[in-house]
């Protein structure tokens, strides 16, 4: 089966619906294509593709709810697998926490889906790989990388009323070029909804570049620094305070978002005021799902306004609780910035380093939400508005939001893909003063 | 399974983020067909499809793996049940060789054409990436088993443990945790069981079962008052092993500062535990940063062997193939080729063993046909060996691969994972408490907490559970905010003792991630206790607004 389109999605779901004898349910239908190449040591290790649909069928009798998935789609196993979730909902504890399904909800046209990457052929993925390992050839450098395709669509409907469906497509391309000694190291990544912005060339180049000038680093002392980090490194840091806007785990009093007497940050300055941060599925840089999982509306969200925490997610559960609006999760989300280029930012700065990459992000204290990590491939030295000359690899210790607290200044805004997580995010170069480095790596 | 959908999975916010990412793969299924298991002729038919179909269209070395990946988590919050998850994953992948590169396609479509067309679609993959290759695989030799299986020596199948009794436990645990003092309880049942079948065209046909166990919880306690929290972690170990795991018994029981757990789990005596623990952990003194000797339990232990040692020595990491995610490695050929490579103390022993029985790493052979056995990583304080599969012997010169291949699934492709990586115990006999006694100014480290280390292995951070200051040869007080760096092999040098093999027990990680598209793993790490010199302590506290 491949992706179905809105009719045959719709025509599927209702024929499932028409099985259930449940006092509500709801089914949701998942397909994806996905092709892939691995390469490293200039040479290509491995490649698949993988094609698989999965439809979720969940019953509901009162408070009890019993889920069941089947990955076969003849009139027997569908209802076979509603059966199989009425059964399950039986045997199931009653839930004090169940919510009812939604009703009928209207959802903005999605902006998700390119035909030209859902249309991307194996030779089109092996010659994008073939430009790429012909820059490593060309500067005499050894690349590793992957590159990574999708097209999916998600559906669902439930005895409510509620229909949703959505098609996107997406591309990741990552790539790590390491100099033939060992000594520099230099990484670039990208993602798009649209296959043709890609160019691997491009990519490849930026980060030969890195790898080149970041060879025999010197070591310095750590310590507090002026840093400016690209959108790739910041990403990973900021992305943490997206993880962590759950409003219930604020009202329970068990996050960086929890305040003295059982109150929240919630309408209060968090950060600096120069920070905004949204996300709205129908920004053309970064669209994303116009409804969630459960079949919420995805709408433009102010998460952060000047500063001040606008709104946090909620559960449906916890939303009726508190009697709030159920806002879901940030999925997508987009910092605003300035209009400086990276280069400008390094321009404008008399003593700091640039850093490129930060990787293995872990909490080390969720009160403050301090973060440690370390960088990686491309660590730079800059004095009088240049770069000097590239430093050993720090590991760092520092929450992202002190960081934003010491904001010196924001770049221009632009799509990159988080090492940690995979997502896409619109994240700024930013300059931050005060980061602080704790310790010195020799990785290269 | 990207961390998010975990947290949708799970409800749980907090807690997941002090988990690694958690995989779900296959469909959910009812619990009663988890124990359906598939015919063996049925497997070793059609196997040999596959096979004839890649080698007749020009392969000259094929395998096939046919798998049957079940799951079941039961996922629960103080007095509720949040979820029931069962999921089967059931399908076929095929690997082949073919004008000298690898080439990998999978099915679950497993009808006689639709194997046969997904054999041909290996090869074809593999006759495409040749054009890229700059050299052809080597694969060490291997002779065919025949038909053999290898089944987990489990006592008690946790798939066929009614969900209730599951349940009760787990909300027993939340009860237990939340009369000993803690505000918010997660507690969650994992479980796993892979039926492999592998058949090789060198002529082997293996059946496999395989099971895995790891019972969690994680506990909060907040004073509203001042806005802080506390959080306290179970001292559970994901083991590979069936049910009995939390069947405990007494003999199973190391009495100390605190009651670890060797072998068999009292996770309800752990949730006692816990409780009381992190209202004491709340008011416990803020660690002064500076130089410790740390006594490091083998609860706390395992993780920075996984990180320190484990990855560092596989080769594939040495050689690059991980440089674009995972990383490279500081053990480079170089100097292991000296054998002079000074990794560790004299004390330090390190082995690698996919044998040892209840491991999470234990199987009878690996993803590629292997037979598993053991061998030596660190040899009194040298590094003499790596970890290898078939690809990759030949660097090493080594006759045959050390049977560390690994595919988390059979639409995934199988490759160099981690094996069991354990720190042998000391040869003269030492306690706990005689290592304590000789340390004037410590800390004592139990369970595990933050970990972060660099892509080549050097500069390592790990927190723990539970922290004891010891002055004068003796536990005075529990700290708090402790984390303590180092680089691995000044850390491994520093080890001054090490407990005997009485304290011996394994930690492990049940999701282990490694490559692109991103698998799992499953792999444990034996120690006993021991202890480290002179190592660098940081205070983790801090404050926003």
């Amino acid at each position: 089966m491949a992706i179905l389109t809105k009719d045959e999605a719709q025509a599927l779901l209702k024929k499932v619906l028409g099985d259930s004898k449940a006092d509500e349910c709801e089914v949701n239908l998942n397909g994806t294509d996905r092709g892939n190449i691995r390469y490293a040591r200039n040479s290509v290790s491995t490649s698949g593709r993988i094609s698989q649909n999965t439809l979720v069928v969940a019953s509901a009798f009162g408070k009890k709810l019993g889920v069941a998935t089947i990955n076969e789609f003849d009139d027997a196993s569908l209802e076979k697998v509603v059966r199989r979730s009425e059964e399950l909902a039986k045997l199931a504890p009653e839930n004090p926490e169940y919510v009812p399904f939604l009703g009928q909800q209207k959802y903005a046209d999605p902006i998700t889906y390119i035909p030209a990457t859902a249309g991307i052929t194996p030779s089109q993925r092996s010659a994008a790989v073939a430009q790429s390992l012909q820059v490593a050839r060309d500067n005499k450098v050894v690349a590793a990388g992957f590159l990574e395709d999708n097209t999916r669509y998600g559906a669902m409907i439930n005895s409510k009323g509620l229909f949703a469906y959505n098609t996107a497509t997406n591309v990741d391309f990552s790539i790590t070029i390491r100099t033939e000694d060992g000594k520099g190291s230099g990484y670039a990544t990208r993602g798009y909804n649209d296959v043709t912005k890609l160019d691997t060339k491009i990519v490849t180049q930026i980060a030969t570049n890195k790898a080149i000038m970041s060879a025999s680093a010197k070591a310095i002392e750590p310590g507090k620094y002026t840093v400016i980090l690209e959108p790739t490194a910041a990403a990973v840091l900021i992305e943490r305070i997206f993880f962590g806007l759950d409003a219930r785990q604020a009202d329970e009093g068990r996050s960086f978002l929890s305040l003295p007497g059982g109150k929240t940050r919630l309408g209060e300055k968090l950060v600096d005021e120069r920070i905004n941060i949204y996300s709205d599925p129908l920004n053309p840089e970064l669209p994303t799902s116009t409804w969630n999982g459960d079949g919420r509306p995805q709408e433009r969200v102010s998460w952060i306004e000047k500063g001040v925490i606008k709104n946090l997610s909620y559960s449906r559960y916890w939303a009726e609780k508190k009697g709030v609006k159920a806002v879901p999760g940030p999925d997508g989300a987009i910092m605003e910035g300035g209009t400086k280029t990276l280069d400008e930012l390094i321009k404008g700065t008399k003593k700091g380093i640039l850093v490129t990459r930060l990787y293995y992000i872990r909490d080390v204290d969720p009160q403050s939400l301090l973060l440690t990590g370390l960088t990686r491939d491309g660590t730079f030295y800059i004095e009088n508005g240049k770069i000097q000359y590239p430093v050993k690899n720090f590991r760092f210790n520092e929450s992202p939001v002190i960081m934003l607290n010491n904001l010196e200044e924001l770049g221009k805004p632009e799509r990159t893909v988080s090492d940690e997580s995979n997502a896409n995010y619109l994240i700024p170069p930013m300059k931050i003063r005060d980061f602080t480095f704790t310790s010195l790596s020799d990785a290269v | 399974m990207k961390r998010r959908d975990f947290i949708y999975l799970t409800g749980m916010g907090a807690a997941a983020t002090m988990l690694p990412s958690i995989p779900v793969m296959g469909h959910r299924i009812h619990p009663e067909e988890a124990l359906r298991t598939v015919d063996v002729s049925l497997k070793k038919q059609m196997s040999d499809v596959v096979l004839n179909a890649a080698r007749s269209k020009g392969a000259t070395y094929a395998d096939v793996r046919i798998g049957r990946y079940l799951q079941q988590f039961v996922v629960t919050r103080e007095d509720k049940v949040e979820n029931i998850v069962n999921t089967e994953s059931f399908g076929m992948g095929i690997r082949v060789i073919a004008h000298g590169g690898w080439g990998f396609a999978a099915t679950d479509k497993l009808d006689n054409d639709s194997i046969a067309r997904t054999a041909e679609m290996a090869v074809a993959i593999a006759k495409e990436n040749s054009k890229l290759l700059t050299e052809p695989v080597r694969l060490a030799p291997q002779k065919g088993y025949g038909e053999v299986s290898w089944k987990a020596p489990i006592e008690k199948n946790s798939f066929e443990v009614p969900i209730k009794e599951k349940v009760d436990l787990l909300l027993g645990v939340n009860d237990a945790a939340m009369k000993g003092g803690a505000d918010y309880v997660n507690s969650i049942l994992f479980m796993v069981n892979e039926q492999k079948y592998f058949a090789s065209t060198d002529g082997s046909y293996i059946d496999q079962d395989i099971h895995r166990l790891w019972p969690i919880f994680f506990l909060t306690k907040v004073d509203k008052a001042s806005g802080k929290f506390e959080t306290r972690n179970s001292l559970s170990a994901p083991m590979g092993m069936g049910y009995e795991y939390l069947y405990a018994r007494p003999q199973d029981k190391i009495q100390g500062t605190t009651t670890l757990y060797k072998g068999r789990y009292d996770m309800l005596e752990d949730a006692k535990a816990a409780g009381v623990q992190v209202s004491e952990k709340m008011k416990a003194k803020s660690v002064e940063a500076g130089k410790y000797d740390l006594v490091l339990d083998p609860s706390n232990l395992w993780l920075t062997i996984h990180e320190s040692v484990g990855h560092p020595t596989e080769l594939d990491r040495v050689l690059g193939y991980e440089a674009n995610y995972a990383g490279t490695s500081f053990l480079t050929l170089d100097k292991w080729e000296s054998r002079k490579f000074n990794f560790g103390s004299k004390l330090v022993n390190i082995v690698a063993d996919k044998t040892q029985a209840g491991s999470l790493g234990a199987v009878g052979y690996d993803d590629e046909g292997v037979k598993c056995g053991q061998w030596d990583i660190i040899k009194d304080g040298i590094l003499v060996n790596y970890q290898v599969i078939r690809d990759q012997a030949h660097i090493l010169g080594l006759p045959a691969s050390q049977g560390c291949c690994y595919a988390d699934n059979w639409s995934s492709v199988q490759f160099q994972r981690m094996s069991n990586i354990s720190l042998q115990p000391g040869k003269d006999k030492k306690s706990v408490d005689d290592l304590i006694k000789g340390v004037e100014k410590g800390i004592y480290i139990v369970g595990d907490g933050s970990f972060s280390i660099d892509q080549q292995r050097y500069n390592f951070q790990f927190g723990g559970q539970l922290f004891y200051e010891i002055k004068n040869g003796k536990i005075v007080n529990m700290l708090k905010d402790v984390a303590y760096q180092s680089n691995s092999q000044e850390f491994w040098n520093s080890c001054v003792a090490i407990a005997d093999e009485r304290d011996y027990r394994l930690g492990g990680s049940f999701f282990d991630g490694k490559g692109q598209p991103g698998q799992v793993s499953a792999v444990s790490h034996g120690s006993t206790t021991s202890r480290f010199n002179g190592v660098n302590v940081i205070n983790t506290s801090g404050k926003i607004g």
